[in-house]
């Protein structure tokens, strides 16, 4: 593994399930009274939000603080705009405290991918505009794979605002990585520019239509897991589509289409990275429906970043992950 | 009375002749047998061209001089082997009035390393909204003929059609940076395609750019006016250049040398470097404005030479500014691309660099044949050197080249402007020699 993650595509197979593993075992420890554990002791990790967020930020920041890092937060707002200081000079000063480890969220797509060249600490992508987001996208993999096991052959179903979504690029080379069925599902709106050329070249499928996919018509097949993306409300004033009743309507994960997914299927997965705009593309019946795995994707999230920073992080000196010995070689990377 | 006697050198990549330049004016053309004090440029293996006329470039000043100024920009221009540069109106404040155009006019004539032609904005503060003192910066002393917003499309039609016929009686023309703001959004930033959507970022679509250009012919046929097309980008937009000069319509059209080299697959390393307005495009859009520089249909090359502090690229790659340098480089990038796969040849060079947009900017004294009596700007090139850039050593103020490090064949040995030696690069195999062969008496 390298020494950033800055996109899905630095990782490997064996890299991505190495990473699941010591997750795993990560888990464990969540579910022990005593969750801290001496990994990264002595090791400095700054999350550097140049844009809000909950859920990754709290989730970096419990993940190295269980492995006893010291974790610091920084938030710069106002980042768009060419005035002030640049990013380089941000990222030279946080480099210039010696510190391990720069997660970044940024608003801004290659943000990471830029910083990353001018620092000496690694570099992990907590999500750089609407570019890539490597460990929602592995966090995701835990989820399904917990529940589905090997994703060789599995179809996954990811459906909504596909052009602003980060979650989406990432998914969709982790997902492939491990050898699962992609399917893409938006209005001609919402997907990527280019994405026929795309799609064909990295071996998923597009539709505009959400039923016959759902429904595992024709080519499509039967359905593994279906992971629906947030919509911004704002889109409606960008002409993205006209209004969110007719939004849900076309590929909103309504009660109607959550019966018939159960109906073919028992056991399908719903997703969702949060936050959820209920009634919009997911109805409460959906999120709640016991196919929904919405908070097991959270709880996957800190081990699944735990493991991230154990993987960049760890050196010759660090002790084994908590009881990953019969889950991983042990070995420092 | 300074004489200066080039010898050897093949006009426009043909015939060989000494040029025997006194005071500004090449006086004989042929064998030269010059007498008296005079200073010998030894030229012999390089190719004489009317000295290049680049219709945009930003120079920056006033306002960002710690980008450029029209010192640095002059002495860029002069090592491209420029002797004319249109400077473009979006300096702070904006070239909207004579007397801004009469500073720019000013500086750039005190410096005296090439014709600086200040370009007039069309509208007031390049708002898009009231025409500015088009009439008045005509009638000043520098005499502009070229009006543009550039950086900003004149998008509103109405705007756009009374720019264009108000232009006729002084023979002004409007150059166009054709960008509907519609349909490039304001975070734009790259070409819409394959690689912004994989990349995540917002990209413009070729017809942001076509749509005007669509329009803008037609409203140059509706008004009989002159349009120029500054930076064509697109194949389409060429297709639209070629429909209305086929019509009649009195459009021409410019394409930068990136345009003409670089694609947009370079932007998958986030470098701002590459971010330019318009974006790099596809290949088959690359190929498609080759051809069309070729055929005629694109009339000049022009550098669109953008320069930039470090400060205002080194921001993630939708946050860091618009533009790249190319005065520099602009010979090499048209030898390497065109002329050494055959699809251009010297005297092509010439037309599309030197004597088209002299004729599109009204530069009566610029961009003419290489023959007795006329204005001696000259440009001699050596088709067969190797030159791999490096941006540390520009003459520019600013360092984002996006050629660095890449190696072309053919390059500017020297440049003359108004007669005198305003660049020339000293080699040991052609070692300029002054007065060493003009001694008094001495007869040669």
């Amino acid at each position: 593994m390298t020494r950033h993650l800055i996109s899905s595509a630095d990782l490997s197979r064996v890299e991505v399930e190495d990473i699941l593993e010591t997750a795993a075992s990560m888990h464990d420890l969540q579910r022990r009274e005593v969750k801290k554990v001496p990994t990264l002791r002595g090791r400095t990790i700054i999350n550097f939000f140049f844009e809000d967020s909950t859920r990754t930020r709290s989730s970096f920041e419990i993940a190295g603080k269980w492995m006893s890092a010291d974790t610091i937060n920084l938030s710069a707002k106002g980042s768009s705009t060419s005035k002030g200081e640049s990013l380089r000079d941000t990222a030279m000063t946080v480099d210039a405290m010696a510190v391990d480890a720069l997660v970044i969220r940024h608003n801004a797509s290659g943000a990471c991918h830029q910083v990353a060249q001018w620092v000496r600490c690694s570099v992990i992508n907590a999500g750089d505009g609407t570019h890539e987001h490597p460990t929602q996208a592995l966090l995701d993999a835990y989820t399904l794979r917990t529940r589905l096991g090997d994703l060789d052959g599995k179809h996954v179903v990811i459906v909504g605002d596909l052009t602003h979504s980060r979650v989406f690029r990432s998914n969709v080379i982790t997902l492939k990585t491990l050898g699962a069925r992609v399917t893409v599902v938006a209005p001609p709106t919402l997907m990527p520019s280019g994405i026929a050329a795309w799609s064909a070249a990295d071996g998923f499928a597009t539709s505009w239509h959400l039923d016959p996919v759902l429904d595992g018509d024709g080519e499509h097949g039967p359905v593994d897991a279906v992971m629906m993306l947030r919509v911004q409300r704002e889109r409606m004033s960008g002409g993205y589509f006209p209004t969110a009743r007719e939004y849900t309507v076309g590929y909103g994960l309504t009660r109607d289409r959550l019966d018939r997914l159960v109906a073919r299927n028992d056991d399908v997965l719903v997703l969702h990275p949060g936050p959820m705009n209920r009634g919009l593309e997911i109805a409460p019946e959906a999120a709640d429906a016991p196919q929904s795995v919405v908070l097991d994707q959270v709880s996957a999230g800190v081990a699944v970043r735990m493991a991230v920073l154990y993987h960049l992080l760890a050196g010759d000196d660090t002790p084994a992950p908590p009881l990953a010995a019969a889950t991983t070689d042990g070995a420092a990377r | 009375m300074s004489r200066l006697l080039i010898r050897g050198a093949r006009l426009f990549g043909a015939q060989a002749a000494d040029l025997l330049v006194e005071d500004g004016i090449i006086r004989e053309v042929g064998s030269v047998r010059a007498t008296g004090d005079v200073e010998v440029l030894d030229a012999d293996g390089l190719v004489a061209l009317p000295g290049l006329v680049d219709l945009h470039v930003h120079l920056r000043e006033p306002g960002r001089e710690d980008a450029e100024t029209i010192a640095t920009g002059s002495a860029a221009a002069a090592a491209g082997g420029y002797t004319a540069v249109f400077a473009m109106a979006n300096t702070s404040p904006v070239t909207d009035t004579a007397e801004a155009a009469e500073r720019v006019l000013d500086l750039g004539r005190a410096c005296g390393l090439t014709q600086v032609v200040p370009v007039g904005a069309v509208t007031k503060g390049l708002a898009g909204a009231e025409l500015a003192e088009l009439g008045l910066m005509a009638r000043s002393r520098a005499a502009v003929r070229v009006f543009s917003d550039d950086g900003h499309c004149v998008h509103d039609a109405r705007v756009m059609r009374r720019a264009l016929e108000y232009v006729k009686p002084f023979g002004g023309v409007i150059s166009q940076h054709a960008q509907d703001p519609r349909l490039a959004g304001p975070d734009a930033c790259c070409h819409e395609g394959e690689v912004s959507g994989r990349l995540g970022l917002p990209g413009w679509p070729g017809i942001a750019e076509e749509s005007i250009v669509a329009r803008d012919v037609m409203l140059a046929r509706h008004t009989g006016s002159r349009v120029h097309v500054a930076h064509v980008s697109t194949a389409g937009t060429v297709e639209v250049i070629r429909w209305a000069k086929a019509q009649g319509i009195d459009v021409t059209a410019e394409v930068t040398p990136h345009h003409l080299a670089l694609t947009t697959d370079l932007l998958v390393g986030y470098d701002p470097v590459y971010k330019v307005n318009p974006p790099l495009r596809p290949t088959e859009d690359v190929e498609a404005l080759r051809a069309a520089l070729v055929d005629g249909t694109i009339d000049a090359v022009a550098t669109d030479h953008a320069p930039h502090a470090r400060h205002d690229k080194e921001h993630a790659f939708a946050d860091a500014a618009f533009g790249m340098l190319g005065l520099e480089t602009a010979l090499s990038v048209v030898s390497e691309v065109l002329v050494r796969p055959g699809l251009l040849d010297w005297a092509g060079v010439a037309r599309v660099m030197s004597t088209s947009p002299a004729r599109i900017g009204g530069l009566a004294a610029q961009g003419r044949s290489l023959s007795e009596g006329e204005p001696a700007h000259i440009t001699l090139v050596d088709p067969d050197r190797e030159v791999t850039v490096d941006a540390t050593t520009s003459r520019s103020r600013s360092r984002n080249n996006p050629w660095h490090g890449r190696t072309f064949r053919g390059a500017v040995e020297a440049t003359v402007y108004a007669g005198r030696i305003t660049h020339e690069r000293w080699t040991t195999s052609r070692t300029h020699r002054p007065l060493t062969t003009a001694t008094p008496g001495a007869d040669l």
